[in-house]
């Protein structure tokens, strides 16, 4: 992909990739310091410590149960034939009882350690899926407008999958590996000296197996991710933009286009699977090797005398699973391979610091002064630039006196929208300071600042659920009568009663189809609901026909009243119930006056109003 | 706020294996090859089961007799059967590792396909992220069924049966022993399976669920921090995820308790045999060599057995895979065939006669969306179309191009009904702009060349974007051959706007459709576009949704759309003057008939 990144002209939004050449959300991860995934994964499992303890003791004496069969064995041939041959049925009895309670732990212990672990794994997840989450939900819109949010859901969903691969199978397997092999090896040892040194030298041409296998598979799998990632996105975008898809006949094209892609990861695919072919025949053959080598000289001792029957039945008995968990230790690199680089998004998403931090110590609004519920707003000194350094909004002072209404116009890219976000809080300013009432914003607590500023958006997003609690996000504890109450003062009450179910219709569901403009009303019910000192409308009807609109204003000129408001429209029949009108352009507040007075000079807006009352023949 | 996705079709408690029975039409092509994979597994995990026997003939016979060469030979011949098992292994993965592949990859390739040729209406029902799904984890899961649980299901018994026989032949008594725990543990996995597909369907629905949740708290980023609203947010979000903790720890309990039953039963078996076998050699009633060949016997067996229990977990969850993709391959693509012409008034342009539609989810009772629509747009002319906000205005739009078809009546271009013509011509007549403007990931100029033919170029490009006022695109950092979309630069809603414009009018077509084609415009820039578009209006014939008395001056003549039909055709200022309904929408003056 060649996206690229300098300031493209006339953007609208601070949020627009504007960064530097090589700017780090070009690429699927962000950077994260050194050792921060360590940190995570150690983050997450400290407050398991006790039950991560528990469930390591639990495998090892599960291990323990399943590893002692094969002694009972040598004990069997070696000792209890003899003493029954005696009439001594003290070992065979000791043989019985201790293969029963084998048998016993290890399938109880099995199931406890599974419970355990499972809680372990399930409670980790649940701390990660959380910690995402919220973090996501912390980090300011800037960031969101950067960091796509296909890259986000992948985080939260893919990601997490692999670390639960990780922590479901993989570990277990792990820890299952390194105990059965120390185990084996020292019952080896313990029953011959020479069969266990062997037995633990076979597993230095395994560990340079192994290594170059992770070595290889690293490269494959990465290939593969990526692969795999193309052919993602080129189908999430096919799908959600299905109707220009057909309307333009672009299907046989796109099937040509997602065959390049499929067929590159169906070829790194088989790549990863013959690489791990590979690892599974090299690991059998040594082991297989070693198998034979050590029967063919413990063979020969019991030959000579100098080994017991028994010790070399339970040696080879020892032998065959020694080996055994081989082919899944590869299965485990595979796990653990993807669980790290997912981490290693993850944590570099969690590394990202809030740019609009919430308060250490918030401040309260003070208690309002008259019956009217509008606060004053104050742009005090207040600059704004990107990060990376584009100026949009100049240093400027601006008051907005509690209870006015102001309609802020000029072109596209004339910094409108970045004000009307600097007053929502959605921004920091670079410098300076915006007042509400003569507190700072960023001295206020998320609750208590949307009591303060409710901000209506062009882009009238809908949750799925009912209407009604579409609307009440505004509020959530608003009673349906407040709900309705607010949909009638808006107009949108009409359309929302003849839906099949009314207040409780889904919007995702059978029926629940809503127009642009419907779902404009509703944003706008949900902004009365909140009932908020200072109301800002972002361009929130521009898909709304004239009666709407003319509906909307009317509903307006009562609910604004007495409450602060920021309006910013191309459409300038909103100007009509301004009080003041701030025109902008190029980041700067170029003319700034009643509505008549401006009409009546020969400044831009006046040249604007003519050409709106023109489009409106 | 739960959206787990209702299914099409019926999922009567259809069996696993029937399900996964539908996947041979996809195996087929490689089935050679995977027979064959699974008869070398067979093989190879039988010569595992002949060194025992190698064993017992080395412990009864050299080793007793003290015979050097015997040993030498012994160990020489599981030196071969040991190579031999690894390269067999190594075989059968070989074999089947590029062929799995390419089962997954077509199986993919088959969805995208199928698809982009689904009604639209599909697509309305279905999230995107739930398509994804069954095209990435659900094929994985696919080709890990035909790779291992499929494959081991039969080794496995096989491996199991032969076992069984080499212990029976061994030593009778020895082998029942062995034998007996078998039934109740086939009884506790039939159980299992049972329990643990439901619960693993649940845990699949709720990570669904989850998705959504997490995507729409995406995307609905402002609304949220707008009001505050993120603390509720991730209560609800909390709430999800603990119910999905709960459904997972209930499936790992089913598989603690198979998985125990698994271990256990057998252990006690070979316990069992060990001490009775201990006996009898103590009688001489049998000889250490088969003791030993036979406990080794039973501990080979030891992870065929144990591994059942997570092969048929893994063969449910594939064969929940399976279903969740047939639900999408079982819906019933756009048909391809052609009608045959019906009879009617003729005509040039484009005409509507008594349309009606309603959406075919619609619930039942409700009224149709569209209820007899008559409009005749002659050649050359552009038609305004004006409705109340949800009026059906961008439902009319959407049948000209047959995203949705008309429930009744017909649609003639030119005189030719549209369901008498191919889609691709059809579309290749009809260009449209609709009113969420997507822009995929591609150049600016593939963006908007993707409206016309393949040879067109760049004196094209220039004529629509300079049409569209869409300039800016050559002030892009590479011009024109910038990247755009999700994987690019994003532009904003109003230069999105200008481009799906641009890629409308690039080809000149017959007939142009737009959908409010201006309504993220400033109104400099919409004066600037309305005056380039009337050169492009000139030559087409038009149907405009338009919201503005600007965008309505556009077209020759308005229809008004009331009530699901067309009220009232005429020119602007005869309808502002005799359309009450009109007026009010277009001057907001009010409406004397309310």
């Amino acid at each position: 992909m060649t996206a690229t990144t300098a300031t493209p002209p006339g953007t609208d939004r601070p949020g627009e990739r504007t960064g530097a050449p090589d700017d780090p959300f070009d690429h699927d991860a962000l950077p994260s310091p050194p050792g921060a995934t360590a940190a995570l994964l150690r983050s997450l499992l400290a407050p398991m410590k006790a039950r991560v303890v528990v469930t390591t003791l639990l495998l090892l004496l599960q291990q323990a149960a399943v590893q002692a069969g094969p002694l009972l064995v040598a004990y069997a041939i070696d000792s209890a034939v003899p003493a029954f041959r005696r009439d001594d049925l003290g070992p065979l009895i000791a043989v019985a009882a201790g293969y029963l309670l084998c048998a016993a732990a290890s399938g109880g212990l099995q199931y406890a350690f599974f419970r355990t672990s499972a809680q372990v794994n399930q409670d980790v997840l649940l701390d990660l899926r959380g910690r995402i989450f919220r973090h996501a939900q912390a980090l300011s819109v800037d960031f969101h407008e950067r960091y796509t949010s296909g890259r986000l859901i992948s985080r939260s969903t893919t990601d997490v999958e692999s670390l639960r691969e990780l922590l479901d199978e993989g570990l277990q397997e792990l820890v299952t590996v390194i105990l059965s092999f120390v185990y084996i090896s020292a019952m080896l040892l313990w029953l011959d000296l020479g069969l266990g040194a062997v037995a633990v030298a076979s597993l230095v041409p395994l560990y340079l197996l192994v290594r170059s296998y992770r070595r290889r598979a690293a490269r494959v799998y990465t290939q593969r991710s990526t692969a795999i990632a193309a052919v993602i996105v080129k189908f999430v975008e096919t799908m959600n933009g299905i109707r220009p898809v057909r309307a333009f006949r672009r299907e046989s094209a796109n099937d040509a286009d997602f065959r390049v892609l499929n067929h590159r990861h169906e070829r790194t695919n088989g790549d990863a699977l013959l690489e791990m072919a590979r690892y599974v025949v090299g690991s059998r053959l040594v082991a297989n090797t070693a198998v034979a080598g050590m029967v063919l000289w413990g063979a020969y001792r019991v030959a000579g005398g100098t080994l017991a029957l028994g010790v070399l039945a339970a040696a080879v008995l020892y032998l065959r699973r020694l080996y055994d968990p081989i082919d899944r230790l590869g299965m485990f690199l595979n796990s653990y391979q993807s669980a790290a680089a997912s981490l290693e998004k993850i944590a570099g998403l969690l590394a990202q610091t809030p740019s609009v931090p919430e308060p250490a110590t918030p401040r309260e609004l003070p208690a309002l002064a008259g019956e009217h519920p509008g606060r004053e707003v104050v742009f005090d000194g207040v600059r704004f630039a990107y990060r990376t350094g584009g100026e949009v909004l100049p240093r400027f002072d601006l008051t907005l006196p509690a209870g006015q209404t102001v309609a802020v116009v000029g072109s596209t890219g004339a910094g409108k929208s970045t004000l009307a976000m600097l007053l929502a809080r959605f921004y920091d300013p670079s410098e300076g300071r915006v007042l509400l009432d003569g507190v700072d914003l960023r001295d206020l607590a998320a609750p208590e600042l949307r009591r303060g500023v409710v901000m209506v958006t062009q882009e009238a997003f809908l949750f799925s659920g009912t209407v009604a609690e579409n609307i009440a996000i505004g509020r959530p504890e608003a009673s349906r009568e407040e709900i309705e109450r607010a949909a009638k003062a808006i107009g949108a009450h009409d359309f929302i009663a003849a839906l099949p179910d009314g207040y409780d219709t889904d919007v995702r569901k059978r029926g629940g189809r809503i127009s642009a403009g419907q779902r404009q009303l509703v944003a706008f019910a949900r902004a009365l609901l909140a009932d908020p000192a200072v109301l800002i409308l972002d361009e929130a009807t521009s898909s709304l026909d004239i009666p709407g609109e003319r509906a909307v204003q009317r509903a307006m000129a009562t609910v604004l009243r007495g409450r602060t408001a920021v309006v910013i429209a191309h459409r300038l029949s909103t100007v009509e119930i301004a009080d003041r009108v701030l025109v902008m352009e190029h980041g700067r507040i170029v003319e700034d006056g009643a509505p008549a007075g401006l009409v009546a000079g020969t400044g831009r807006f006046a040249d604007l109003h003519r050409a709106w009352r023109d489009s409106l023949a | 706020m739960a959206t787990t996705q209702e299914t099409p079709g019926s999922r009567t408690d259809r069996s696993a294996v029937r399900t996964l029975l539908r996947l041979w039409p996809y195996v087929r092509p490689v089935r050679a090859r995977w027979f064959t994979a699974a008869a070398v597994a067979v093989v190879a995990s039988c010569l595992a089961l002949v060194i025992p026997l190698v064993l017992k003939w080395m412990v009864d016979g050299p080793i007793t007799d003290r015979d050097p060469a015997g040993v030498w030979l012994g160990a020489l011949f599981l030196f071969l059967l040991g190579i031999g098992e690894a390269l067999l292994f190594g075989l059968r993965r070989w074999l089947v590792a590029r062929p799995l592949a390419g089962v997954e990859a077509s199986m993919r390739a088959e969805l995208y396909r199928h698809l982009q040729r689904l009604p639209v209406a599909f697509h309305d029902r279905w999230a995107s992220g739930q398509l994804l799904s069954r095209g990435t984890t659900d094929l994985m899961l696919v080709r890990m069924f035909l790779a291992f649980p499929l494959t081991f299901l039969l080794v496995n018994s096989v491996t199991i049966l032969v076992g069984v026989v080499i212990m029976l032949v061994q030593d009778v008594a020895l082998g029942l022993v062995i034998l007996v725990p078998a039934v109740p543990v086939m009884v506790m996995c039939v159980v299992f399976e049972k329990r643990y597909a439901l619960v693993a369907r649940r845990a699949q629905d709720q990570v669904g669920d989850l998705t959504t949740l997490v995507e729409e708290s995406v995307l609905g980023i402002r609304i949220i921090k707008g009001f505050g609203r993120h603390r509720s947010q991730a209560r609800a979000f909390r709430e999800m995820a603990r119910t999905l903790r709960g459904t997972e720890l209930h499936k790992a309990r089913l598989l603690a308790t198979i998985w125990a039953v698994i271990i256990t039963l057998p252990e006690l078996a070979i316990g069992a045999a060990l001490v009775l076998g201990t006996v009898r050699v103590a009688d001489g009633d049998l000889s250490a060599g088969t003791l030993v060949a036979f406990l080794s016997t039973a501990l080979a067996l030891r992870w065929p057995v144990d591994s059942i229990g997570f092969l048929l977990a893994m063969s449910q969850e594939a064969a929940t895979a399976t279903e969740r993709y047939f639900e999408v391959m079982d819906a019933v693509p756009e048909d391809r065939e052609v009608a045959k012409a019906q009879e009617g008034e003729a005509g040039r342009g484009l005409r509507f006669e008594g349309v009606r539609f309603r959406y075919p989810d619609a619930p039942e009772g409700s009224p149709p969306v569209l209820d007899g629509v008559d409009l005749h747009i002659r050649p050359g002319e552009s038609m305004a179309l004006v409705g109340a906000t949800g009026s059906g205005k961008t439902t009319l739009t959407a049948l000209v191009p047959r995203l949705y078809e008309p429930t009744s009546g017909r649609i003639t271009l030119d005189g030719r009904d549209i369901t008498a013509m191919p889609r691709e011509e059809l579309r290749a007549l009809v260009a449209v702009a609709f009113e969420e403007p997507t822009l995929f990931s591609a150049s600016v100029a593939d963006n908007v060349l993707m409206g016309t033919a393949a040879e067109a170029g760049e004196p094209q490009l220039e004529r629509a974007l300079s049409v569209a006022q869409a300039g800016f695109a050559h002030d892009l950092p590479q011009g024109t051959a910038t990247q755009v979309g999700e994987q690019g630069l994003s532009l904003s809603g109003g230069q999105r706007q200008r481009l799906a414009l641009a890629r409308a009018v690039v080809g000149r077509p017959r007939f142009l459709v737009l959908d409010d084609p201006l309504s993220a415009l400033d109104v400099h820039t919409e004066a600037l576009v309305e005056a380039a578009l009337r050169d492009v209006l000139a030559e087409t014939t038009a149907l405009i949704v338009a919201h503005r008395p600007s965008t309505v001056l556009l077209a020759d003549r308005v229809a008004l759309l009331s009530g699901g039909r067309v009220a009232a055709v005429g020119t602007h200022h005869e309808l502002l003057r005799d359309n009450a309904e009109y007026a009010h929408l277009m001057a907001g003056t009010e409406e004397a008939a309310r």
